[in-house]
């Protein structure tokens, strides 16, 4: 019975039709955000934006129908030729790469580009699933822990110096896979401890951390004063600590430029000017707080059409979603997005096959780590990072490369019966 | 707790977000307005400011199109400098320096380069413009004045300041907007509703279409024509008789309370404040403090009324039955009222009764009169609380209520006026202290206008209308204000007036006015010279007396009710008799027959008159008859 339904009817619909919802709305967003008010409809001008993406989301389709149709087992087979003609694609940037608003992360086609930072993210993805799902693997030992490190770092590392740091950050989702195969939680807390004492550093200033982190310890140390044994983590960890608190200071202060700066006093709420350094924020927020609970209407979004907000098609894109469909319009995109990652999630958790719940993990965590990024920058919580938010920002590499992200995962979650 | 992690972070920050949104778009309105500003730009559209007309339907304003040379700095391409500069008629220098200053001022928003170009001007720059990218002409409409005469009621239109914004949201930073007379009062029904479209822009400011396809837009409501109650012809005479003279001359219509003629000398061309020249040109009418032309005489120079005022006196002692028409005071030369103290008078027969006591403006008689009508009451404060509010019925002591958006009040005292003047109780008062509002003189004050309504209810026999100047709003009468329909009826029975009006009628007929009758009309008048005083050198120094008259004629049913003030002309039939008598006879017969007289009048000048008391000098007032003047006053 399993093999009779091996290839048809097995597909999870919830997740194709989420798919499908999301590129839907975003491609009519992208309409609204890009179309001349003076214009009519032209969607095979392929001078116009929606024409273009029309066109990615018809390749789109033609994508999804390869990858469902190719061998379920292929993608474990070719997952580290698929790694390594990515990494070389990265490479290939420094040589053959075309250079668009000061990132060389593209190849030229003509007037199309192709971006494989995009696609570099299910190549991880499946290399790292391939190498987590080894027999000899085990997540818990440093060695192997440093192993899976490098192969998530290696295309992080051929993608910041494009620059496109944005792109790179996005390789701290495969932490969520690896934690779900076994990682040691004290990761977990040294993350959350790290950016915990960064961001209360850059919001009060190392004075007053340093203070926090002492008094901290001082009340550790004494309620715990009867322990007879490693009382001497509690001299380290706060001297780590501190070290830590400076070195962040010295690094934001000295390493980052002022661009990055003016992003975190944005987000910090410090006073900037609004009118150039907190520009994009501001006017995505005006954007967004425009919408009101129903929102504008369709192409009826005046900060929209006057492209107030910058790289609306694009990043931004879900300001425009604010503004013409009001707060009704864009919970429903969260919702989808969240209903869309919690279904990966649950899937995941149910597959069989060790290397599916793992890419099944990383596909959750990229969109994950793009969503929060993405809608944070927009709606003015997070600082900005130039990241597309997925299935919603023009551009036929990201779409792309999303697409087959989810969709391999779609693959292998129908080929579930047949893993043993 | 490894299963977990993941699903509860997602499920978090999408809460997380939800509540942002929640926030950005719910809970903080703050937003909204900042879209407006930011993205939407309202563009007006003006309509036609309404023309005015006269009562014979003469257009005295309408309105004329005038040119700016605009520029969009980033628009303009590299042009023929020289062959620009040679049609709009500047060096190259000041070109350059215009357009830099665009530049600045914004690259994308247009900038004037030169404002307000005539139609000829226009006409040839029309053609060429066309070549010179970035370069346009914009339309504007101003007030073209078809008259030069009648600025003090007509008003000007000038650009709207910063509290009128404030005060009323329908106006804009540029707007135009009444300033004073019948354009400031008239401003909603001459200049109709602008009409609003609502563009988009973009981020750069450019346009980039209508706002919701136009559906918020507004059409513009075109201004309303008003016709006024001015006689262009009267006004244009009274304004030439009144050249080298200061003072103002009202016209009414009693029958109706219109306002025939509104003369305020010296007046100016109203074409004065439109235009290029406008704003050097009301600098200077501003800072000329001597003659003051902006200072409209017949609405806001409150001046003591004299002698016509007698006849208001003798009407309230009719009224009040102190006298009857028969009885006859004698004059001693003047009236003595206690402690050797006299009020002087004239050389006329003696006694009088009320009629020849009107007609030769006995001082003695009124003198008289005037006690009896204060004295009928217990106390002196009753009785000058009635005799006040006798001429509060006749309008005076208070704001007429015109719709000239200036007035004066004057002022009529009253009982309390005086207890606080004499500081009752301490010290008593009593009819005679206030003996010269019998001659209208001391404490009464009465603006040209108000003596004008004052002839106009004698000559209706006990009833006026409120002077008003408006006729007709879009041809349609009954638009006009409620109040300018509504009679107002005096405290004075219709029958005691014909004693009054036939002792007006002698003042033309043996009296004070008799050498200025015109024939064949029944003119009833009344005289008037006031003393006045000003101050030189911080010293109270007399000026020549001002030449007072009021008349109105036919004696039975009257057309016209005037008052005319004359500043310094001396006795009252001397110029303001003269005036009087010809607007009279202007408005009636509409020609002059008494050429002599006309030619008197226009050929007369006070200016000489006016200089006396800048001079420095000691002068002579009263043509010789008295010393006044600083540095040193002889002993007489």
């Amino acid at each position: 019975m399993a093999i009779n339904t091996r290839n048809r009817g097995t597909f999870d619909w919830l997740i194709i039709v989420l798919y499908l919802a999301l590129v839907g709305i975003g491609w009519v967003n992208i309409i609204s955000a890009s179309i001349d008010p003076t214009e009519t409809y032209d969607f095979f001008d392929m001078s116009n934006l929606y024409a273009k993406q029309l066109l990615f989301i018809g390749l789109s389709i033609l994508l999804i129908i390869f990858i469902l149709s190719l061998e379920a087992k292929f993608f474990e087979r070719f997952a580290s030729i698929i790694y390594v003609v990515s990494i070389l694609s990265l490479l290939g940037l420094f040589v053959f790469g075309k250079t668009i608003s000061g990132a060389t992360s593209w190849y030229g086609f003509g007037s199309f580009g192709l971006q494989p930072s995009e696609f570099a993210k299910a190549a991880t993805a499946l290399a790292l699933a391939k190498y987590l799902s080894d027999i000899q693997t085990d997540v818990k030992s440093f060695v192997h822990q440093l192993r899976a490190f490098v192969i998530i770092a290696l295309p992080a590392i051929c993608i910041i110096p494009q620059p496109d740091p944005g792109s790179a950050l996005v390789y701290a989702a495969f932490f969520f896979p690896l934690y779900r195969e076994g990682l040691s939680g004290i990761y977990l807390i040294i993350g959350s401890v790290v950016v915990g004492l960064f961001i209360l550093t850059l919001a009060f200033g190392p004075y007053y951390v340093i203070a926090g982190i002492l008094v901290t310890a001082v009340i550790l140390l004494i309620m715990n004063r009867k322990k007879r044994f490693g009382k001497r983590l509690y001299y380290i960890l706060p001297i780590v600590a501190m070290l830590f608190v400076f070195s962040v200071d010295y690094i934001f202060q000295n390493v980052f430029e002022q661009r990055h700066r003016d992003r975190f006093n944005v987000v910090l709420g410090k006073d900037v000017d609004m009118k150039s350094i907190g520009y994009n924020t501001y006017q995505s927020e005006i954007a967004i707080g425009n919408g009101g609970l129903f929102g504008k209407g369709f192409l009826k979004g005046t900060q929209t059409k006057g492209d107030f907000v910058p790289e609306q098609q694009t990043d931004y894109i879900f300001s425009t979603v604010g503004e013409e469909w009001g707060f009704l319009g864009s919970t429903l995109v969260i919702f989808l997005f969240v209903g869309l990652m919690l279904r990966v999630i649950i899937l995941a958790e149910r597959q069989k096959s060790q290397f599916s719940r793992i890419y099944g993990y990383s596909v959750a965590g990229i969109l994950f780590i793009h969503f929060l990024v993405n809608i944070g920058m927009v709606t003015g919580v997070l600082p900005t990072v130039g990241i597309p938010l997925p299935f919603f920002s023009y551009g036929g590499s990201s779409l792309w490369g999303f697409t087959i992200l989810l969709f391999i995962f779609v693959k292998l979650d129908s080929n579930r019966v047949n893993d043993w | 707790m490894r299963r977990i992690l993941l699903f509860s972070v997602v499920l978090v920050s999408g809460l997380l977000f939800t509540g942002r949104l929640f926030y950005l778009q719910i809970l903080n309105t703050s937003y909204a307005g900042l879209s407006e500003n930011n993205a939407i730009k309202r563009s007006f559209d003006y309509p036609q400011r309404g023309h005015i007309y006269d009562r014979n339907g003469e257009l005295l304003v309408s309105n004329q199109p005038s040119y700016d040379v605009m520029v969009i700095p980033r628009e303009v391409e590299p042009f023929d400098t020289l062959e620009l500069c040679q049609m709009l008629k500047m060096t190259k220098e000041a070109l350059v320096t215009r357009l830099d200053k665009a530049r600045v001022y914004s690259p994308r928003l247009p900038s004037i380069v030169i404002p307000q170009l005539t139609k000829s001007e226009y006409a040839y720059l029309q053609e060429k413009m066309r070549k010179y990218e970035g370069f346009y002409i914009q339309k504007r409409s101003l007030r073209d004045y078809q008259i030069d005469f009648g600025a003090n009621f007509l008003g000007y239109i000038a650009e709207v300041n910063h509290s009128d914004i404030e005060a009323n949201p329908y106006y804009q930073s540029g707007d135009l907007k009444g300033r004073t007379g019948v354009e400031k009062q008239y401003e909603e029904v001459l200049r109709g509703v602008k009409g609003v479209k609502y563009i988009q822009k973009d981020r750069f400011n450019r346009d980039i279409g209508p706002y919701k396809n136009g559906s918020l837009d507004t059409l513009p409501q075109p201004g309303k024509d008003i016709t006024l109650t001015v006689d262009a012809a009267l006004q244009r005479y009274g304004e030439e008789l009144m050249i080298n003279k200061r003072g103002g001359i009202i016209a009414i219509e009693p029958a109706t309370g219109e306002i025939l003629a509104l003369v305020s000398a010296p007046n100016y061309d109203p074409a004065l404040l439109v235009g290029r020249e406008r704003s050097a040109n009301f600098t200077r009418l501003w800072y000329d403090t001597i003659t003051d032309p902006l200072f409209d005489r017949s609405l806001q120079g409150e001046y003591p009324p004299g002698s016509p005022f007698k006849t208001l006196n003798a009407l309230i002692a009719l009224q009040e039955g102190v006298v009857n028409t028969q009885e006859s005071f004698s004059c001693y030369g003047g009236y003595s009222y206690g402690r050797g103290r006299k009020l002087g008078c004239h050389h006329h027969p003696s006694p009088l009764s009320m009629i020849p006591g009107i007609a030769n403006s006995c001082n003695a008689y009124f003198a008289n009169v005037y006690r009896r009508v204060i004295e009928k009451y217990d106390t002196p404060q009753e009785g000058m609380d009635v005799w006040n509010n006798h001429l509060a019925s006749f309008g005076l002591g208070d704001f007429m209520g015109t719709d000239l958006p200036i007035g004066r009040p004057g002022f009529i005292p009253d009982g309390k006026f005086y207890n606080r003047m004499y500081k009752f109780p301490e010290y008593k008062w009593y009819s005679t202290a206030t003996i010269s509002n019998s001659i209208g003189q001391g404490e009464v004050s009465t603006t040209p206008i108000q003596l004008a309504n004052v002839t106009a209810a004698i000559a209706n026999r006990g009833w006026y209308y409120t002077p008003h100047i408006i006729k007709s709003i879009e041809g349609d009468e009954k638009q006009i204000p409620e109040e300018y329909r509504t009679k107002h009826i005096t405290s004075v029975d219709p029958a005691n007036f014909e004693p009054v009006v036939q002792g007006m009628n002698d003042v033309y007929n043996y009296g004070t006015a008799s050498a200025v009758r015109i024939p064949d009309i029944e003119i009833c008048g009344k005289t008037g010279t006031a003393e006045n005083y000003t101050k030189i050198n911080g010293e109270r120094e007399q000026l020549t007396d001002h030449s007072i008259f009021v008349a109105f004629a036919p004696k039975d049913n009257p057309k016209i009710a005037i008052a005319v003030f004359v500043e310094n002309g001396y006795w009252g039939s001397r110029y303001a008799g003269k005036i009087a008598s010809l607007m009279i006879e202007k408005h009636i017969k509409g020609e002059i027959t008494r050429t002599d007289l006309e030619d008197w009048v226009l050929t007369h000048s006070l200016e000489d008159e006016y200089a006396k008391p800048l001079s420095g000098e000691p002068f002579y007032i009263n043509d010789g008859k008295k010393l006044s003047g600083v540095p040193e006053k002889p002993k007489l």
